[in-house]
């Protein structure tokens, strides 16, 4: 882990110098370095932008990467799953490393999730998989959840999908990356009906554009909202209250613990 | 907001007479407007050309048996409804947006809020996802779970309780929910002497509670569940037998298996199915494989049947209610919070003279004897602890359903990103599978047995 790194330049992380969760598991021993997905840079101490850090941890660099690709054995029933699934996509023309990116297992121990990350091409492909071989069977989905991190560059939109397996009592979840600049996912309400409202949801908090969608209308936000509120650059206005001269910023510009 | 012209020729078509009244020319009038209404609006008229009668009718968002601010846009024939659609988003509070912003252990604060009246689901749920990111899951201490059941299975009887009285005042019996009104507040009287708050506990912290029960509430709980019994079969005398209750509620909302299952509908809507799905036997937390009781089920999918199955429920968790105060006097004196110093805040604590809770042995301790445990109390409670990065899922069973939590981290002493599936929200998603085809009355006792809550729907 860095402690410090002079000049305020964009830095090139490397795997080493990540600050992951257990930094010595992102770095498998034998083979080659795990893909390393670096989804932000952290800076100084405070989150104060611009000036006043006077904590001396101004300098401070940090890459936080996500957790990588994991190795096989993936334990439990996670390479039966993985298995079964390639075999099926396999039989529908689909060939498995094009569909799934990356498979990851964290977090480490009892309590592991099994995480698909699957290219936006195939996406429907996998769910339709997913649901409906007897093996696999994971009728339930739990809606979709996005998440935006801007450094990850090329990636910076992640539309999350949660499936159950009622039959054989699993969970697992395919996460879906796409640029900023192309925000387009396949819509999946042909295999779940469930994630209408789901991706309504995400597209009105994330502006992920989900492509064949009965009636992609913002359901939160009212109709004509600028902006899409969940992205992280989007601007906290916050209400200027006043106390005796002083006024109080938006909690995104607020000095804080970063 | 649009000004509107009175009686204005060639204006745009409206849903709505003109309002009438002294209005001065030349002072603009506004009236709320929204969404595709203008389109819908429009498309009346036009069917009205063709000598078709369409009344669209709009449901809410005031109105009373809405559960609050949902908004139904019903177009109707006669009395019967043709389409059924849903608004939402008047209670939006951007409750997952403010918890980017705060500690992990403030984050409870906020979820709290989200489904007001199954608050304690909302905090479990998300601090068990907290502490999976942690790795601490298996570290909390037994009393801590068995608290964290106790008050949840309360709670799902106080929602129960609101599901059951308010779905009967909409159908005018008012005596239903004065009934169930009446025994909820027994339950929040518990909830009063354990956490200070009938609701917005923030009781359920990362690690374990917030603080140890009362001394004496095996006892006030002993004394509650005769009486919730009580008003438990009140309500069951008044409904389950009622001919008139039974003609409003028999066949009306039907939802089969299959269309569950499509809508990603779970609760007891997918319980009436005859499918006994229920989280806390699929994939327990807490502790739940541990203890002894049944899922009912019923095969009418309709809404009497998830009234049946409600105050069912409302049986079986009394019956965890009664193990858990076992388990509560055995483990008497135990931790109610993880051992590590780094994530826990102080949890055994005392009611001091000015009425707060206070551990006076720690404050004893960091303001009297030890600098470094000053310093790090005053770390651990302005800038929190670090999660490590990566994401996690955690579901419940929360009373409408399996409310889902998704975590994700940086590695900072914030969450990165929390999403919240609550149930209510997917649920609403059935309105239109269940009440078109009906009559306007059933319009009302389908979404009352969906039994949305518009504070976690909207979030």
């Amino acid at each position: 882990m860095t402690d410090e790194k002079s000049g305020a330049g964009t830095p090139v992380p490397q795997p080493e110098e990540v600050q992951g969760p257990r930094s010595s598991d992102l770095v498998s021993g034998s083979g080659a370095p795990r893909t390393l997905e670096v989804v932000e840079v952290r800076e100084g101490m405070f989150g104060v932008r611009g000036s006043g850090d006077t904590s001396g941890y101004g300098g401070l660099v940090q890459p936080v990467a996500m957790p990588g690709a994991s190795p096989r054995p993936y334990g439990g029933w996670f390479d039966e799953v993985v298995d079964v699934l390639a075999e099926v996509l396999a039989a529908s023309g689909v060939p498995f490393d094009a569909a799934v990116e990356r498979v990851v297992v964290d977090p480490p121990g009892a309590h592991a999730e099994l995480t698909l990350h699957v290219h936006r091409d195939h996406l429907v492909d996998v769910c339709r998989a997913l649901r409906d071989d007897q093996d696999l069977r994971f009728e339930l989905s739990l809606g979709v959840s996005g998440v935006h991190f801007p450094h990850d560059v090329g990636r910076e939109l992640h539309a999350v999908y949660h499936l159950t397996s009622i039959t054989h009592g699993r969970r697992l979840r395919l996460e879906v990356s796409v640029p900023e600049a192309d925000p387009h996912v396949p819509t999946t309400t042909s295999v779940y009906p469930t994630n209408d409202w789901h991706e309504r949801e995400t597209w009105d908090f994330f502006g992920i554009v989900f492509d064949g969608h009965p009636s992609l209308a913002r359901i939160e936000m009212p109709d004509d909202w600028p902006g899409h509120p969940q992205r992280k650059d989007y601007p906290l206005g916050g209400i200027p209250v006043e106390y005796k001269g002083a006024t109080v910023p938006p909690p995104d510009t607020r000095r804080s613990y970063s | 907001m649009s000004t509107h012209t009175t009686g204005a020729p060639g204006a745009a078509p409206h849903a709505t007479r003109p309002p009438v009244g002294d209005f001065e020319p030349g002072i603009p009038s506004f009236e709320a407007s929204g969404g595709d209404w203008a389109d819908v609006a429009e498309s009346a008229v036009a069917a009205a050309a063709l000598g078709e009668e369409r009344i669209v009718v709009n449901m809410g968002p005031q109105h009373p048996s809405t559960h609050g601010v949902l908004r139904l846009m019903l177009e109707i024939d006669g009395e019967t409804v043709t389409e059924a659609r849903c608004g939402i988003g008047y209670l939006h509070t951007g409750i997952e947006k403010n918890m980017e912003y705060r500690t992990w252990t403030q984050g409870v604060t906020f979820c709290t809020r989200m489904d007001y009246l199954a608050p304690l689901f909302q905090e479990t749920a998300y601090c068990l996802a907290v502490e999976k990111l942690l790795g601490i899951t298996d570290d909390v201490p037994e009393r801590a779970s068995v608290i964290r059941v106790l008050m949840m299975e309360l709670n799902r009887i106080a929602s129960h309780l609101v599901c059951l009285g308010t779905g009967g005042n909409e159908m005018g019996a008012t005596t239903v929910m004065t009934v169930a009104f009446t025994a909820r507040e027994e339950i929040l009287r518990i909830f009063e002497a354990v956490t200070g708050l009938r609701m917005n506990h923030a009781y359920v912290r990362p690690g374990g509670v917030a603080q140890d029960v009362p001394p004496d509430l095996v006892e006030q709980v002993r004394k509650a569940d005769p009486l919730v019994r009580r008003y438990l079969g009140q309500l069951g005398d008044l409904m389950l037998a009622n001919p008139i209750f039974k003609g409003r509620l028999v066949g009306v909302g039907h939802l089969n298996l299959a269309g569950c299952m499509a809508l990603g509908v779970t609760g007891p809507v997918l319980r009436s199915t005859g499918h006994p799905y229920d989280v806390r036997k699929a994939d327990p937390y807490c502790g739940y494989e541990t203890y002894d009781f049944d899922v009912p089920t019923a095969t009418g999918a309709d809404c009497y049947d998830r009234v049946v199955l409600r105050l069912e429920e409302c049986y079986q968790s009394l019956h965890i209610v009664e193990q858990c105060l076992e388990r509560l006097e055995a483990t008497a004196g135990q931790p109610v919070m993880v051992g590590d110093r780094k994530i826990a805040w102080p949890a055994q604590l005392a009611i001091g003279s000015d009425g707060q809770g206070n551990s006076l042995e720690h404050i004893k301790e960091i303001m009297g004897t030890s600098m470094e445990a000053l310093i790090h109390h005053f770390k651990l409670v302005t800038e929190g602890f670090r999660v490590p990065v990566g994401q996690a899922w955690q579901t419940v069973e929360h009373p409408r359903g399996e409310l889902g939590v998704h975590l994700v981290s940086d590695g900072g002493t914030r969450p990165y990103r929390a999403h919240f599936r609550d149930p209510s929200f997917n649920n609403l998603q059935a309105v239109a599978a269940m009440c078109e085809g009906g009559q306007v009355a059933d319009v009302v006792v389908a979404v009352a047995s969906l039994d949305p809550v518009l504070g976690g729907v909207d979030r």
